[in-house]
């Protein structure tokens, strides 16, 4: 052996390097191929970037801590897909920076639950979820309805999202805030907004400033909706 | 490194040849029970890998001899579970709502299957037993807005209320107030006399103003005396059941600024013979017509 078993362990800075090249070949293999293997994200039409007002309340989401509780992940299991429908795939989560799979189901999980109610129905249920599901544990988020969206940064935002890889246009960063205003004003006129974000819900809204509560609203309106599954055939969404 | 490997005298085991400071270590073997399940563990370990995908290449990655796929699996499951049911499935879907009732087994495996998508689905807003929440009607009780016949209850479940589809039940309260066509006051008197229909009016309140802003704004939709109209979708006003509430306020700001509830259409989700189950399972809850 050219390089003794009490060499290397009486030479502190020699064990350190050899170590970080040990560990680096085990982290080649695991995940320089998640990139390269064309698979791992499923080429299915329809995922686009969030909306400005959803990728908002994307970061209510997170900021409140949704995901301790619900998960965003339909596993490939015959009863999740009967209770929750189609599986997740990962090229829903590709532009969510970080993902939101979650890990817990103290509530139900979340990957679909766009379009399953009704605006009116997330408003009542964010501000008291017991005054329609009397046995839940979900605490109020009554403030969010009174809390002013703080969206000065949009376009920025925008902007640092496209820098880690979600392909925001020109036109959108350069539109983000009238398409934030839109989508949470119903009177607002949003042909636009659906050209540059199609099947985006318009929120509710007060006719005011938009509160946090609507952007949430709006992320959770679109949560699973964007994929048409008539499309896509189990071949195409093999890994 | 191991320098002088000798036997310890009063185990008469092997020594490790190790030393520190005088102090010597018996090289004591591992029980062969549990090394040989170690390597067969390791066995394991290459059999699993050839099996199942396992080792990644480049572009790709390999498959395993088995070609195991869980979304294949999940997709074949969820087929099998299909076939399983489409006996009595597929009778449901070809069978009219109105005969299910005819054939008892039919029927009992509908309510199930409507008990079941119920709670999934429509429990968040109508209560887990129909009993409706404020703002979202109960199911359980005979006032019906769009009606509670069997056709109906499919009508409304399969393309929802408001809900974007071209076939949605759609019913549009002019804004009374917001759009100035009564004035504040005017808002406050017909507020009053529809009150009366109901029996919370004021007593001794003159009516008559109330009663003639009621006959020309309300009653063409609402019944001339608040019986409401089902083809356009319009609540009774008379009777215990409000939608929104019977408050003085409630009432005033409905008229000012209507709110328009929505009810998605579940065709999106759920397909015909579980709409059918819900809309046989709703009308079972008591109120059905």
């Amino acid at each position: 052996m050219f390089i003794r078993h009490e060499t290397i362990e009486k030479n502190a800075v020699l064990m350190l390097v050899l170590t970080a090249i040990t560990i680096a070949i085990g982290g080649i293999i695991e995940i320089v191929p998640l990139f390269t293997i064309e698979t791992t994200v499923e080429h299915v039409k329809g995922v686009r970037p969030y909306a400005p007002l959803e990728l908002m309340g994307r970061n209510i989401y997170v900021r409140e801590g949704c995901y301790l509780c619900h998960s965003q992940q339909i596993r490939a299991l015959k009863d999740e897909v009967e209770r929750y429908g189609h599986y997740s795939l990962a090229a829903e989560s590709m532009y969510d920076h970080p993902f939101q799979w979650g890990s817990k189901r103290i509530g139900p999980d979340l990957a679909r639950v766009g379009g399953k109610y009704s605006n009116d129905w997330h408003y009542a249920h964010l501000i008291n979820p017991q005054a329609l599901v009397p046995e839940s544990l979900m605490p109020k988020y009554a403030f969010l309805a009174q809390t002013p969206l703080n969206y000065d940064i949009i376009e920025e935002h925008l902007r640092k999202n496209r820098g880690v890889g979600v392909p925001y246009t020109d036109e959108q960063i350069a539109n983000a805030r009238k398409d934030l205003e839109a989508q949470a004003d119903p009177a607002a006129d949003n042909e636009a907004l659906l050209k540059r974000y199609p099947k985006a819900v318009t929120v509710a809204g007060n006719g005011r400033a938009p509160t946090e509560l609507d952007a949430l609203v709006a992320y959770l309106q679109v949560l699973g909706t964007m994929v048409d599954f008539a499309d896509t055939s189990t071949e195409q969404l093999q890994q | 490194m191991p320098t002088k490997i000798e036997k310890d005298s009063i185990s008469g085991q092997d020594t490790t040849g190790h030393e520190w400071d005088g102090l010597k270590e018996l090289n004591t073997p591992l029980p062969k029970w549990w090394l040989y399940t170690l390597y067969a563990t390791c066995v394991w370990a290459v059999v699993w890998c050839v099996l199942y995908p396992s080792v990644p290449g480049i572009s790709g990655y390999f498959p395993g001899v088995l070609g195991a796929s869980t979304r294949v699996q999940v997709t074949n499951d969820v087929k099998a579970l299909a076939a399983q049911r489409a006996v009595t499935m597929d009778k449901l879907t070809a069978t009219p709502i109105a005969e299910v009732r005819q054939d008892p087994q039919l029927m009992a495996v509908a309510t199930t299957a409507g008990r079941i998508a119920f709670a999934n689905n429509c429990q968040p807003c109508h209560g887990p037993s129909g009993e409706g929440r404020p703002g979202y009607p109960a199911l359980a009780g005979d006032a019906w807005i769009w009606g509670g016949k069997l056709a109906d209850l499919q009508q409304t479940i399969t393309y929802g209320i408001r809900s974007g589809h071209p076939d949605a039940r759609v019913s549009q309260m002019p804004r009374f107030g917001a759009d100035g066509i009564l004035k504040p006051e005017e808002i406050a008197q017909v507020a009053d006399y529809v009150m009366t229909l109901y029996g919370k009016g004021t007593a001794g309140a003159d009516m008559a103003k109330g009663r003639a802003i009621y006959g020309e704004n309300c009653a063409a939709c609402h019944g001339d005396n608040g019986e409401g109209k089902r083809d356009v979708g319009a609540p009774a006003l008379k009777g215990a059941v409000h939608l929104y509430g019977d408050s003085r306020e409630t009432v005033r700001a409905q008229i000012a600024n209507p709110r328009q509830g929505v009810m998605p259409n579940w065709n999106q989700r759920l397909d015909e013979a579980t709409i059918k189950s819900l809309a046989l399972y709703v009308h079972s809850l008591g109120g059905g017509e």
